[in-house]
């Protein structure tokens, strides 16, 4: 193990009154750290990966600028962004006009479906095959989780403000919800946009409340469902409980509980519905996983009491893309007690706020976000006297998340060799620093897509609550290996698998003959791959710019699927031979003799291509 | 550090060919083949999950109680004694395979093959994706358990040689069960393990070399696994493979992963936990009876099973196949003559270790007033009661505490299975 010989570097007031201490770098003792090593390391930690061009920018305008302006995203021009975005439709939808676009009609042909079924006399027949107006209903519902995970992969290839990306694919992980529980994949659209992004550099409690108020998060882990041990407190005779609001049915002032999730039962079976009762899950992964940290000192009686405080923070109109609502007819409003401090009774809403308050002040929450965010940016066991000093700024600044960030981005441990490549990339981290170092314009981010699900990272897909794991041991198998090395192949080659139709890989959906939910469904064989330099269906001029780019995916709509993992993406010669020189820039030239060695005995640019970004040092970061 | 490898190679002529001297791969080459006589004395687990909750009530089907046919007038599986060939094929005089279990009859009467009815979780959750993640995790109520049981059975019980393929899903990605610390492979499809097809050999070599030599420890050592266990599937030679015994395997992806599971197994990798599964069990519309949707999917569950029972042949002395479904179907069925989530479920456990020909659990009754929330099968035996039995008496771990966190799991709760 090599070890540093950290050297100083400058120190600055910097405009926005914030101290930076000096900066240690661990090659040289130059009094400037612009040497390449450094400015990749930073990229790589504070982005996706260094673009071409990326370390003469950085060094144009100096490290610490750099950081600095990363830590105020706000400042930074990010045009080109929204053409990119552009054909994109629901991204800047509301949870409301999602679920009125794509889960109603989704809803009403199920309905439908159900109709048709019960009025079939015969109860062996085959079911029929569902007809195309319903397979398009399907697919356009799919259509909105797909696009919210292009949106991520161009945002975290293209965006100009890489912390802010890199910050809110951390926070969403923390506050982790999974597409696939029920209608969630129509609410992460905006639990994303106006949940997470808007907080990542804003204060810890702010993020907090946002997530605690969150549809998203209240459906996923069942607190909309949590009532008091006397609720439903509705007046006898009104509303009976057990009924599901139909469209339109929810009368004002009338209160229907909401019910557990699971397909819309059939009228019949209303009656079979249950009362629900207190539901802890949201309780217990509050301080387990939000905020104090397993270890972080409640008890199993805490857990119960907060969920007690949480009773009533649900979900107006659920299946209309309905906001956090407080509905005190199921609150529990006696007394409670959280980690030895006495909630009065009758606060209604503000328990819940108060313990929101306990938790994000309390000291294990601080040593936990501390070590969590010098996990992710410095190495899988962090510094502990690096912790201490963020959990010490942390509690200082009332949990201001820039603050933190400032501190942890100018520690000498940010810049010290011990860091240096300390970390193995996760698949999302391997899949977007690569397509960063060739400089390649993505015509088509799906086939990425897909690429993540095969190396067992589905976008908005992580089943626990935990979120991805952010340590080597998770990511590194023979396994993912195998994948990595096959994604810089075929990345190379130009040709990636189609990406599926469906959004979700599992789905839950009636069985459909044929065609095995969970399966995801399997275009053909994988076609041998073409030479370099045959006519791609789809190949763009070198000057493509965002704005045409937006223009031919907007253009060209969702083809067959089958071909959409081919021309994904600019290979034409010259762009390969450009390729060759990025991607060994984007390691900082830093390659073992034996990556050197076999990329000089490779035959063509994409094979050398291929084996810088499958070697064992584009792994790390 | 123990190596982790165990296939004898001949690893050594890409990269000499690359113009890298042999040297550096000695302990590559000196590794012991995987004996024979280990391979054949280790004992397998093939886990089989039915996602989207098989009804249990079709599958093994209570004929000899009367409420049975009183909840279901329209779906229910005929008794035995009515005749005809879509009536449930008589177990034990109360108890009746659907009659698309066929196959698995005759392992039935050869008693390799048991059942654990009224089996499931003690959590109340009818979503699957909850029920699921519990069955999964082995830890029935709590969200955040970040590893699935199968995984913990594998980090408790080390191997001296542990083998890149030692658990393996036939999955795209790898299911809960499987994930944590403990390396474990999913793959779709065995032939597709390996390099790209289509690169040239100087790739290959070249990433092989790059990993042998990589300065960092566990990229190197997983590299270097890699690249063994390629080699190791070359040898199996996936595409060439002919079942023995005159197992026919249906075409379906289920009958196809269950083939690749025979292969791995007879390829003598090291394969001790496999794992398979197969959807379209939510069956709300519809659901049908002797025929119709259910059924379908019955036939290709239980022909896959029965080819690879029937394939593995003498190595079944060492596998238990093991059915699970994470929860089951109402006893009554809906307005759509189909069935609504339930509680309690069946699972099915076959093997030559297994003491088969009987069906073990304590049968609640489906009267209104014996059900889970008077509307499902109540649960009489939980399902880690099952698991832990086959960790335990199967795969010989001695204690199962690490495999389920929080959960007292004396021998006294097994169910039986094992003598």
């Amino acid at each position: 193990m090599r070890r540093g010989t950290a050297a100083f570097v400058v120190s600055a007031t910097l405009a926005a009154g914030l101290t930076f201490p000096t900066f240690p770098t661990f090659l040289s003792g130059a009094a400037f750290p612009d040497d390449e090593k450094t400015i990749v390391h930073v990229l790589n930690r504070i982005g996706f990966g260094a673009r071409p061009g990326d370390v003469e920018r950085v060094r144009a305008i100096g490290l610490q600028q750099h950081i600095e302006q990363q830590l105020h995203p706000e400042r930074i021009a990010d045009a080109s962004m929204s053409a990119r975005l552009a054909g994109l439709e629901t991204i800047a939808m509301s949870s409301r006009e999602i679920s009125e676009r794509f889960e109603q009609p989704l809803l009403d042909a199920r309905r439908d479906r159900r109709r048709d079924a019960a009025g079939n006399a015969d109860p062996n027949a085959p079911r029929e095959e569902p007809d195309t107006a319903q397979m398009r209903i399907r697919q356009q519902a799919n259509g909105v989780l797909v696009e919210l995970g292009e949106h991520k992969l161009l945002r975290a290839i293209y965006s100009e403000r890489q912390l802010q990306e890199v910050l809110t694919d951390f926070w969403f992980n923390h506050f982790n919800v999974d597409a696939r529980k029920g209608r969630d994949r129509f609410l992460l659209t905006e639990y994303e946009r106006e949940t997470i992004r808007p907080h990542v550099l804003g204060t810890f409690r702010e993020l907090l409340g946002a997530t605690a108020k969150s549809p998203a998060m209240l459906f996923y882990l069942d607190n909309w469902l949590s009532a008091g041990p006397n609720g439903p407190h509705a007046p006898a005779g009104r509303a009976a409980p057990g009924r599901q609001p139909g469209p339109g049915a929810r009368g004002r002032g009338r209160f229907v509980m909401p019910m557990p999730t699971g397909p819309p039962r059939p009228q019949a079976q209303g009656s079979n519905n249950r009362r629900n009762g207190l539901n802890e899950n949201y309780a217990r992964e509050l301080m387990e996983l939000h905020t104090l940290g397993v270890d972080g000192g409640y008890t199993q009686k805490d857990v119960t009491e907060v969920a007690r405080a949480f009773t009533g923070w649900t979900i107006d109109n659920p299946r209309q893309g309905g906001a956090f609502r407080f509905e005190p007819r199921i609150h529990d409003d006696a007394e409670k007690t959280i980690l030895g401090r006495r909630i009065e009774a009758d606060g209604g809403i503000a328990d819940g706020e108060q313990v929101l308050d306990l938790l994000a002040s309390h000291p294990s929450t601080a040593r936990f976000i501390s070590t969590k965010l010098a996990r992710r940016f410095i190495a899988d066991t962090p510094p502990a006297a690096l912790v201490d000093r963020l959990a010490a700024r942390f509690r200082a600044t009332g949990g201001d998340l820039r603050a933190v960030m400032t501190t942890l981005l100018t520690s000498p441990e940010f810049l010290s060799l011990d860091a240096y490549r300390a970390k193995v990339k996760t698949p999302f981290e391997y899949v977007v620093s690569a397509v960063r170092a060739t400089g390649a314009e993505v015509l088509n981010v799906r086939p990425l897509a897909r690429s993540l699900e095969e190396l067992g990272m589905p976008l908005y897909q992580c089943q626990p609550p935990t979120g991805y794991k952010d340590v080597a041991d998770a990511w590194t198998s023979t396994g993912a290996l195998v994948g990595r090395i096959n994604f810089a192949l075929a990345l190379t080659s130009g040709r990636l698998p189609p990406p599926s139709d469906r959004g979700v890989a599992q789905d839950f959906s009636p069985a459909r003959p044929g065609v095995a939910p969970g399966v995801v469904q399997d275009f053909g064989p994988a076609q041998p791959s073409v030479a370099p330099g045959v006519a791609q269906d789809f190949s763009p001029t070198r000057q493509s710019t965002p704005e045409s780019i937006g223009a031919l995916r907007r253009g060209r709509g969702v083809g067959p699927m089958a071909t959409l993992g081919r021309g994904f993406i600019d290979r034409s010669p010259a762009a390969l031979t450009r390729w060759e020189a990025a991607v060994e820039a984007a390691l900082a030239h830093d390659l073992s003799p034996t990556t050197r060695a076999t990329i000089a005995r490779a035959a063509t640019p994409a094979e050398r291509v291929a084996l810088v970004l499958g070697s064992p040092e584009f792994q790390k970061r | 550090m123990i190596s982790r490898r165990v296939f004898l190679k001949n690893g050594g002529f890409a990269l000499v060919s690359l113009g890298f001297a042999p040297g550096f791969a000695p302990s590559f080459l000196a590794r012991t083949a995987f004996a024979a006589g280990t391979a054949s004395r280790a004992k397998r687990l093939i886990a089989v999950f039915q996602r989207g909750a098989v009804d249990g009530l079709s599958m093994i089907v209570p004929y000899g109680d009367a409420d049975y046919y009183r909840a279901r007038p329209t779906i229910a599986i005929g008794r035995p004694d009515r005749g005809g060939q879509d009536v449930a094929l008589d177990l034990d005089g109360f108890f009746g395979f659907n009659p698309r279990l066929s196959p698995l009859k005759p392992f039935w009467e050869r008693r390799e093959l048991a059942i654990v009815h009224a089996c499931g979780s003690p959590n109340s959750t009818r979503s699957h994706f909850d029920a699921q993640d519990y069955m999964e995790t082995g830890t029935p109520g709590v969200k955040s358990t970040s590893d699935g049981w199968l995984n913990r059975y594998l980090q408790a019980r080390r191997v001296e040689q542990e083998s890149s393929f030692r658990a393996v899903s036939l999955t795209q990605q790898l299911p809960r069960a499987l994930q944590g610390l403990a390396p474990a492979l999913a793959m779709p499809q065995v032939g597709q393990f390996g390099i790209r097809p289509g690169s040239s050999g100087a790739v290959s070599a070249g990433f092989e070399a790059q990993y042998a030599y990589a300065a960092d420890r566990v990229l190197n050592g997983v590299g270097r696994d890699a690249f063994d266990a390629m080699k190791a599937l070359r040898t199996a030679d996936p595409s060439r493979y002919r079942p023995d015994h005159g197992a026919e395997y249906p075409r379906s992806p289920f009958g196809q992963a269950l083939m690749q599971i025979a292969q791995l197994t007879k390829a003598d990798l090291g394969l001790e936990v496999a794992f398979a599964d197969l959807g379209g069990w939510d069956t709300h519309v519809n659901q049908g009876s002797a025929q119709g949707q259910l059924a379908a999917r019955l036939d290709d569950f239980a022909r896959s099973i029965a080819a690879l029972v029937v394939d593995l042949g003498d190595r079944m002395a060492d596998t238990v196949v093991l059915t699970m479904s994470e929860f089951g179907r109402a006893v009554g069925e809906n307005g759509n003559r189909g069935t609504d989530h339930g509680h309690g479920n069946a699972m099915m456990a076959i093997g030559g270790g297994v003491r088969g020909g009987r069906v073990y659990g304590r049968w609640p009754g489906l009267a209104a007033d014996r059900r889970y929330d008077s509307r499902d099968l109540a649960v009489t035996t939980d399902f880690r009661d099952v698991f832990g039995e086959i960790v335990v008496r199967h795969l010989g771990l001695s204690d199962p505490k690490p495999i389920f966190p929080g959960y007292d799991l004396p021998p006294s709760k097994f169910p039986g299975l094992f003598g």
